[in-house]
């Protein structure tokens, strides 16, 4: 208890422009003081997450892929999103924190929030994650973004997935409860396949997809799968831990590629995920994105 | 669920080519206060089903919307604050989505559509 406060008190006296991911310090919050519950103020709190039996739980691609938005959140108030959309919502946890970040840089209503799931107890448990920090989404109970997707077409600028990525036999996949938010099927590939066309019709022209992969799932394949879309991207977070191997995979329309057919070989053409990283360095360095 | 996400919402089932609009069937909404932002608003004008919004609102007992709108309108206030409500204050909590082609309801429970579809439907 003493060292908590103890940290609460340092927390307190740290200038805020250094706590900042990005490169978001303007003048305004370089003399702001933090405190811990301003850092709290740009994701969700986890003691504040609802939770059931049957729904996924906050866990290391959670934490993964909130860091990564946080890391691009300068990038992402740029943007100014109209729609931001989370396929697979779960416990609420990330669509909340993504509600958070825009909601203090963009301004309340600038942005509206879109969530589904296809197990209707995770639906109820991220209204109630919502609830208790004060942000609101509309949550769909439903496949993926079926019944969105014909009037949703092109409109949406921020779609962010957790997908069950976990190798497992094809017919766990889609199960009723919490299976179905870890069962990917061969090579923990079945959903992430569904979802790619789907993100590629959601999405707008200024439109970025945040996707959460394993290793195991051939990552440098799906870049080659969205490539052909057009699409260009690059890894923002890279965790490892003692099991898995996580990035979060930051996707962007990219005007100079052409769509399906393209050949070009930037980067795409070679099998190696060694590859991708340098291909994903040369996109950090040298765009916006 | 909002009326915004009425908006956006179409039947899903496989084969059912005039799915959109989803009549809205309610017997528990609530209007609950956000945040106004002018900008969104302009911007998402385009975007809306403009009648489709209206008949949503009337199932409400909303009535205040114009019926003919154009682009000029949103230069005034009073116009913006009655599309605010309706699109994004209004809640319907309990009740159905109708499809319009099949009459397949889709249920509504606390304020969650559920467009989850059956093995046969797919």
């Amino acid at each position: 208890m003493a060292q908590t406060q103890s940290i609460e008190h340092d927390l307190r006296n740290v200038s805020i422009s250094n706590i900042y991911l990005g490169s978001g310090s303007t003048d305004e919050s370089r003399h702001e003081v933090l405190t811990p519950s301003k850092i709290a103020s740009q994701s969700a709190q986890i003691r504040l997450v609802s939770s059931h039996n049957e729904v996924y739980e906050p866990c290391d691609d959670s934490f993964a892929l909130v860091d990564a938005l946080l890391a691009d959140r300068t990038n992402l108030i740029g943007l100014k999103p109209t729609f931001c959309l989370e396929i697979g919502c779960g416990s609420g946890y990330v669509i909340t924190s993504l509600a958070i970040m825009l909601k203090s840089g963009i301004g309340g209503g600038g942005t509206q929030f879109f969530a589904t799931d296809i197990n209707t107890q995770a639906a109820e448990t991220t209204t109630s994650t919502l609830q208790s920090h004060g942000v609101h989404a509309d949550i769909i109970a439903t496949d993926l973004a079926s019944g969105l997707q014909k009037r949703m077409e092109g409109m949406v600028d921020v779609i962010v997935v957790n997908p069950p990525y976990v190798p497992t036999p094809e017919d766990e996949v889609g199960c009723d409860g919490i299976t179905a938010s870890w069962a990917g099927g061969l090579n923990g590939r079945s959903v992430i396949d569904r979802i790619l066309p789907i993100a590629h019709k959601l999405l707008s022209d200024k439109g970025w997809l945040y996707m959460v992969t394993l290793t195991a799932n051939n990552p440098m394949q799906i870049c080659r799968v969205m490539s052909e879309y057009g699409y260009s991207c690059r890894i923002v977070v890279q965790r490892s831990t003692e099991e898995e191997s996580l990035h979060v995979i930051k996707f962007w329309r990219d005007s100079s590629k052409g769509s399906a057919a393209s050949t070009s070989n930037e980067g795409c053409s070679s099998s190696s995920w060694l590859s991708l990283l340098s291909f994903s360095s040369f996109w950090k360095n040298s765009s916006r994105h | 669920m909002r009326l915004l996400t009425h908006n956006m919402l179409s039947c899903n089932i496989k084969g059912v080519t005039n799915g959109y609009p989803l009549t809205i069937e309610a017997s528990k909404w609530m209007a609950k206060e956000v945040d106004f932002n002018g900008d969104f608003l302009r911007n998402i004008f385009v975007k809306i089903e403009w009648k489709v919004l209206i008949e949503a609102a009337k199932v409400m007992g909303y009535t205040d919307l114009p019926v003919e709108v154009d682009s000029s309108m949103l230069n005034s206030d009073e116009f913006l604050q009655k599309f605010h409500h309706a699109l994004l204050e209004i809640h319907v909590e309990e009740g159905a989505l109708i499809c319009p082609e099949t009459g397949r309801k889709f249920p509504v429970h606390k304020g969650i559509p559920n467009m989850l579809l059956n093995e046969d439907e797919v």
